[in-house]
């Protein structure tokens, strides 16, 4: 086995006995080998370091999802059940104004409601009751009109549904589901 | 782990450095392609796998702080 001083400075400058080396020069060695392992020595410590970023990165997106799950939309009356005949549709704005959303009265009593954005390049969608389905004219894409699920054309994803309470007359709106931002 | 029994010379550290950091590259690189699918899965309202993918990049981090130490082991 080597000894480890004499693997560090093989050619001191300075003439003097390997021991008696300070330890800057251990630390930045001339020789090109001793160089090579120091620096990889400190890359493979930068590396762990970016791991641990990124671990923080994915802590941080679970923190935010559980924080959205909290915050609740506060509720909001959308329609009287008098004013919307079965089968037909309203555009309401929830849960900020301009997010548009659509209500379909589906029964007597009920109802359901998504975003109203196509979940392919965010067009509005159309309720159409008759044939069970929200349609995008923009590329032809269909939706369940019951659960929002994509049943044709270029969407992918579900549109993010809008949950409802009917108190009496009234439908209101009390949360968002499946949407992130 | 245990530590190395018998001290390695410079030159057979230096193989060994390189072989540990080949592995620590290959899981950085696992966990950001793993970072950047977990976000836009958030980003389009799918939150199921966000936990999941968070204890997999911790296990990965926990993979590359054995290594290290290993790494400041062989040192001593």
């Amino acid at each position: 086995m080597s000894d480890p001083v004499s693997d560090q400075i093989t050619r001191p400058p300075d003439g003097r006995a390997p021991e008696e080396q300070p330890r800057w020069r251990q630390d930045f060695p001339i020789d090109q080998h001793v160089e090579q392992y120091v620096t990889r020595r400190e890359f493979t410590k930068f590396m762990v370091l970016t791991s641990v970023a990124f671990v923080v990165g994915q802590f941080w997106i679970a923190a935010q999802s559980l924080l959205r799950r909290k915050e609740s939309a506060p509720g909001l009356e959308i329609a009287r059940l008098a004013d919307l005949p079965v089968g037909g549709s309203l555009i309401f704005d929830y849960p900020e104004p301009g997010q548009a959303c659509i209500l379909v009265r589906t029964g007597e009593r009920e109802a359901v409601a998504f975003s109203q954005l196509c979940t392919h390049l965010s067009c509005p969608v159309i309720a159409q009751a008759d044939q069970g389905r929200f349609h995008c004219p923009c590329h032809n894409g269909n939706f369940d009109l019951a659960t929002g699920q994509p049943l044709s054309g270029p969407p992918r994803r579900p549109l993010p549904r809008v949950r409802l309470e009917i108190r009496g007359e009234h439908v209101y709106a009390v949360a968002m589901e499946g949407m992130a931002v | 782990m245990s530590a190395p029994r018998r001290r390695f010379g410079l030159h057979q550290r230096t193989i060994i450095i390189n072989g540990i950091l080949a592995l620590i590259v290959l899981i950085v690189i696992l966990q950001l392609w793993l970072l950047t699918a977990t976000m836009s899965a958030y980003l389009g309202g799918n939150t199921v796998v966000v936990w999941p993918a968070a204890l997999a990049s911790l296990a990965c981090l926990g993979l590359n702080v054995g290594l290290l130490v290993y790494l400041f082991r062989l040192e001593r």
